[in-house]
């Protein structure tokens, strides 16, 4: 599949990961990405048909806590650390689009 | 520098901790501008903790860890010191909590110095990832002490501190013990709490101690470990009781060999690990040479599962709450100038490898595949822990390594995590103990792997190895 | 509205509720309405590094009555991540159910009969909430957004229904219902108003017998009007384009209540790619048989049931009465009604009465104890008061709090005097000699007519039924 790995391929990866790529560099995720994903071809090609999948080491189940208010933070503490605050909401250029 | 052990004690029957923060800021300042050590430095948050401490030994109280300096990788937050996991996105952020495992060593008396350097977001084996500069291993500054938590290594071969905490998703605490010679443990999945642990792989990570020696280490996971409500995949246990087992031996032990936890590393390396093979031996151990080659699937499962973890953990530094922003001409500008200015080519190239990985149309290829690889290195293990108790080889397949020797191929750094990536994907613990000398006279790490919650019989064992070595 | 002669609407929704927790999916920061902005958040809801979910048993136990109640069965569930970013998404993926919902396949019967089927009533969290400066305080046109997060982590079930309905009025009518099974279960506090439900519509269009026609998904519509208005008007925006000879392209739509049409939001080409994949940072959900019983024995009954044992105190209950018995239900007075009739109103004054005068004063029902309701019904039911003198008796009574014999004795409330009636209805007769003759060869409607000409007389101060006696002892 790697193989198939285009400069597009990574450019529109780029973009859903919201990471702006220079030619340079998409060139050389392109080939460094193929290489990397070459090594899994190995695995990719193995019939695991049968075999479950882990997502996870161990199989705890029902994790769960009361529903019992516990103190929310400080304001200052968190919007001090914020990069643009504005009557204590946390400021952002417009936003294009609904969300989903 | 004096021991974690030693230093409790004599604090607890009333010598000041200051005296010990001072040790060890002397230690700091004497290398720390040349090896890159610390990327913060908590001289007056340490030397108040000092003072607490004092007065609550005066008050009675029983503290393991009682004016024992501590050294924290800096991916856990503590509260109003800067957390950085070496990223220029979270440059300056203080955060406004402290991680559960950072809580419990204060809880124990022990007094955090400072916040140690680390590849960027963890995602390395050398710490030249850091955005802050690369850590120098301090046994020879040209070469790498290893990574991710490369810093919290070598602040142990410096002696600037006793102990230290790094993280281990793909063998972070193992390797670099392994580069700087110190011991490193991971524990079983889900044993120490996660809570306040910036992420990179989330079902990968898990925190763990550095230390001289195997009681110290032993010592501080038995503090750090332990059932955390704000985690919920941790274990339901209280911590274990590990000091008290140190001396438990291997006599009657079943160890496996593991062909493919040695194949392909240096002879030096290899060398070691058979060395420390004999000594179990002679030391009533059992070996069994085993072979369990679905070990080398784990390296490419790997590199997909903890990339598409990590791509999604890390979608949250987009320049909104926290950390750096880049201002855009709309809020996807902003997060893409952002993202794009803070995070370091690896951890990009990471980000690009999880995102495809998960995309529509690759997942079942890459990441599902990935998943079931992953189920089936946790049964071969399971089919050898029904032979044998644990098993051997070696931390990594070389001593230190040159700077920039494979930093221009980044395949070439992945390899380096063929012995230690399987205990990540299985959850399981494993131990990295110096034993013997390689090339440049360097310090070479020997690995012991067992089934999850052995921790107890994995550091007797290592135990054994470390008492073998001193003995030499 | 309908469609024209030869097309069918075919609709599915998806409704998102609140659920009525102290806390929030995966954090103990309180979950209430209403607060200083970024008040009520920790490190988990507003997604800061490090933080981890641990989620809330509360949620899980109203989760799975929503599902019992929607005859759902409960299986073993995970949580998946849905990766996007948003800025009023601390983490920038949402956390929800994906694969392996904790209820699916059940169903929810309407008042009418029909049966809506339950594909899947899944957990998911809220998002923080954004306001945009400039332009018009719209999303369109803002220079700049303020994110307030306090909602961040609320608990929602997603209740997504089959493609089953297919009227706007059926669309109106399950969503109706749902609330009031949301409201019932003690999950939802059923506020539209402030956002606790919210709607998106699945809208297709086809010949009858066809198959399904491309749909179009309306998203966010926050009142019973706004979805029925909605789809409506996107069913019938299909059948023009349709008989042009066009095509539907499937998308996501935005309605505008003020225009009252919708929108493109978005086109499948421009869908994103979630990226789901399993949580890591949670376990699997897997409630034992005796949890599951446990919140399945501490369900109270549902709507329909309750509607059908009001409608047992009246023998043959008219449609005026089940539509009030609705209404009743729906504001939660179902009990108060029984326990009038259980101390002795008459049923029918007590539906009637209730879903009209009561359902109108509703806000001030502090004001009426059910001694208070019961006298006044007793009054009206012995001919003491006429009916037009009950509902004002009643309506002051929940304005004030007063005794409605004083209320009654205050305002003059006498029953005419029966000479003076006599007479009033001996000068109705002779006035109308047509409908005097028509009522005495055996027309019982007439009696209306003339209760109707007494009542204008009298300002309502006389009695239905005393006027009918007098009628019936001219005849």
């Amino acid at each position: 599949m790697s193989s198939r790995l285009t400069r597009e391929d990574v450019a529109k990866v780029a973009a859903l990961a919201r990471l702006r790529l220079s030619d340079e560099e998409l060139d050389l995720f392109t080939e460094q990405l193929s290489k990397i994903l070459g090594h899994a071809d190995d695995m990719a090609a193995l019939d695991l048909t049968g075999v479950a999948a882990t997502a996870h080491p161990f199989g705890l189940i029902n994790i769960v806590r009361p529903d019992v208010v516990t103190p929310s933070l400080n304001r200052d503490a968190f919007l001090s650390q914020a990069p643009d605050v504005q009557d204590f909401r946390f400021a952002v250029p417009r936003i294009v689009g609904e969300a989903p | 520098m004096t021991s974690a052990h030693d230093i409790a004690a004599r604090v607890a029957a009333g010598s000041s901790a200051t005296t010990e923060v001072e040790t060890s800021l002397a230690a700091i300042s004497q290398r720390n501008a040349e090896l890159n050590v610390f990327l913060y430095v908590d001289e007056e948050g340490a030397r108040a903790a000092a003072h607490q401490v004092d007065e609550r030994i005066a008050r009675g109280e029983k503290l393991p860890l009682a004016g024992v300096p501590v050294a924290l990788k800096d991916n856990l937050c503590t509260e109003g010191i800067p957390t950085t996991c070496s990223s220029k996105i979270l440059e300056g952020w203080r955060p406004p909590y402290t991680a559960t495992v950072v809580e419990r060593l204060l809880a124990a008396g022990a007094i955090p110095m400072g916040k140690t350097n680390l590849d960027e977001f963890a995602m390395g084996s050398s710490t030249e990832n850091s955005a802050f500069g690369p850590t120098l291993n301090p046994l020879d500054p040209r070469r790498v002490p290893g990574g991710s938590s490369g810093g919290s290594a070598a602040a142990i071969a410096a002696g600037m501190t006793p102990i230290s905490l790094g993280s281990d998703t793909g063998g972070s605490i193992r390797q670099p013990a392994a580069l700087c010679g110190v011991v490193g443990i991971k524990p079983t999945y889900g044993l120490v709490s996660r809570y306040g642990v910036i992420a990179f792989a989330s079902s990968l990570d898990q925190v763990g101690p550095f230390a001289a020696n195997v009681a110290d280490a032993a010592l501080t996971l038995e503090v750090i470990a332990g059932h955390d409500r704000m985690d919920s995949t941790s274990l339901p246990e209280t911590s274990p009781s590990l000091v008290a087992h140190l001396k438990d031996g291997v006599a009657g032990r079943r160890v496996g060999y593991v062909k493919e936890l040695v194949d392909g590393s240096d002879p030096d390396v290899a060398a070691a690990v058979a060395a420390a093979v004999e000594v179990l031996r002679a030391q009533g151990a059992t070996i069994v040479e085993m072979s369990i080659p679905e070990l080398q699937l784990g390296l490419s499962a790997y590199y997909l599962i903890a990339p598409a973890e990590a791509s999604s953990n890390l979608a949250r530094y987009d320049g909104v709450r926290f950390g750096l922003r880049v201002d855009g001409d709309d809020v996807a500008g902003m997060n893409e100038a952002t993202r794009t200015a803070g995070f370091g080519a690896e951890v990009k190239r990471r980000i690009m490898l999880g995102t495809y990985a998960l995309s529509a149309g690759y997942f079942d290829a890459y990441y599902g595949q990935a998943l079931k690889v992953r189920t089936l290195t946790i049964n071969a293990f399971q089919k050898a822990y029904a032979d044998v108790d644990f098993l051997i080889g070696a931390t990594t397949p070389s001593v230190a390594f040159p700077f920039g020797s494979k930093t221009k191929d980044p395949m070439a750094m992945y390899l380096n995590d063929v012995f230690t990536i399987p205990s990540n994907l299985a959850g399981d613990p494993a131990v990295s103990v110096p034993f013997g000398r390689g090339e440049a006279n360097l310090p070479i790490g020997v690995q012991l792997l067992g089934p999850g919650r052995s921790e107890a019989g994995l550091l007797a064992a290592a135990q054994v190895l470390e008492d073998a070595e001193r003995a030499r | 509205m309908s469609l024209p002669d030869g097309w069918e609407m075919v609709i599915g929704l998806e409704v998102h509720t609140e659920l009525q927790t102290k806390t929030k999916l995966f954090c103990g920061c309180a979950n209430a309405f209403g607060a200083d902005a970024n008040s009520q958040v920790c490190p988990v809801c507003l997604g800061l590094p490090g933080s981890l979910p641990v989620l809330n048993e509360q949620a899980v136990e109203l989760a799975m009555a929503i599902g019992f109640a929607l005859h759902c069965s409960v299986a073993p569930s995970t949580f998946h991540r849905k990766n996007y970013f948003y800025p009023d998404m601390p983490k920038d993926y949402q956390i929800s159910q994906y694969d392996l919902p904790i209820n699916s396949n059940g169903y929810l019967d309407l008042p009418d009969g029909s049966r809506v089927t339950i594909e899947r009533a899944h957990l998911e969290e809220d998002t923080g909430k954004s306001t945009h400066l400039g332009g018009s305080g719209r999303i369109h046109g803002a220079d700049r957004s303020l994110v307030d997060y306090n909602r961040s982590g609320v608990p929602l079930v997603e209740i997504v229904s089959g493609p089953d309905m297919r009227s706007a009025a059926q669309a109106r009518a399950y969503a109706a219902e749902l609330r009031g099974i949301l409201i019932a279960t003690g999950a939802s506090d059923g506020r539209l108003e402030e956002g606790s439900m919210r709607f998106d519509a699945n809208v297709s269009v086809r010949r009858p017998g066809a198959p399904l026609g491309t749909r179009c998904e309306i998203k966010n519509l926050n009142s019973l009007r706004s979805l029925q208005r909605a789809i409506d008007y996107e069913a019938a925006r299909h059948v023009a384009i349709l008989e042009d000879g066009g095509k539907i392209r499937q998308e996501t739509r935005h309605w505008s209540e003020d225009l009252g049409e919708t929108s493109t939001m978005r086109t499948k080409e421009e869908a994103d790619d979630y990226r789901y994949f399993l949580e890591p940072d949670l376990v699997e959900l897997s409630p034992s048989i005796e949890w599951q019983d446990r919140v399945r024995a501490a369900l109270p009954p549902m709507p329909a049931e309750r509607r059908a044992t009001l409608l047992t105190i009246v023998s043959e209950p008219t449609s005026a009465q089940r539509d009030a018995v609705g209404v009743i239900v729906d504001l939660q007075l179902d009990r108060f009604v029984l326990d009038a009739v259980a101390q002795g109103a008459d049923a029918a004054l007590a539906i009637a009465r209730t879903s009209n005068e009561i359902a109108a004063g509703i806000d001030s029902l502090a004001n009426l104890s059910l001694d208070s309701f019961v006298t006044t019904l007793q009054l009206e039911a012995s001919g003491s008061l006429s009916a037009t003198q009950a509902k004002t008796v009643l309506a002051e009574v929940l304005a004030t709090g007063g005794d409605p014999v004083a209320i009654a004795a205050a305002r003059g409330f006498e029953q005419l005097a029966s000479d003076t009636l006599s007479d009033l209805v001996a000068s109705l007769v002779e006035a109308h000699p047509d409908e005097w003759h028509r009522f005495r060869e055996g027309d019982e409607k007439l009696a209306q007519f003339f209760i109707g000409q007494v009542m204008k007389a009298t300002k309502g101060q006389a009695n239905g039924k005393a006027v009918i006696a007098e009628l019936n002892a001219r005849r």
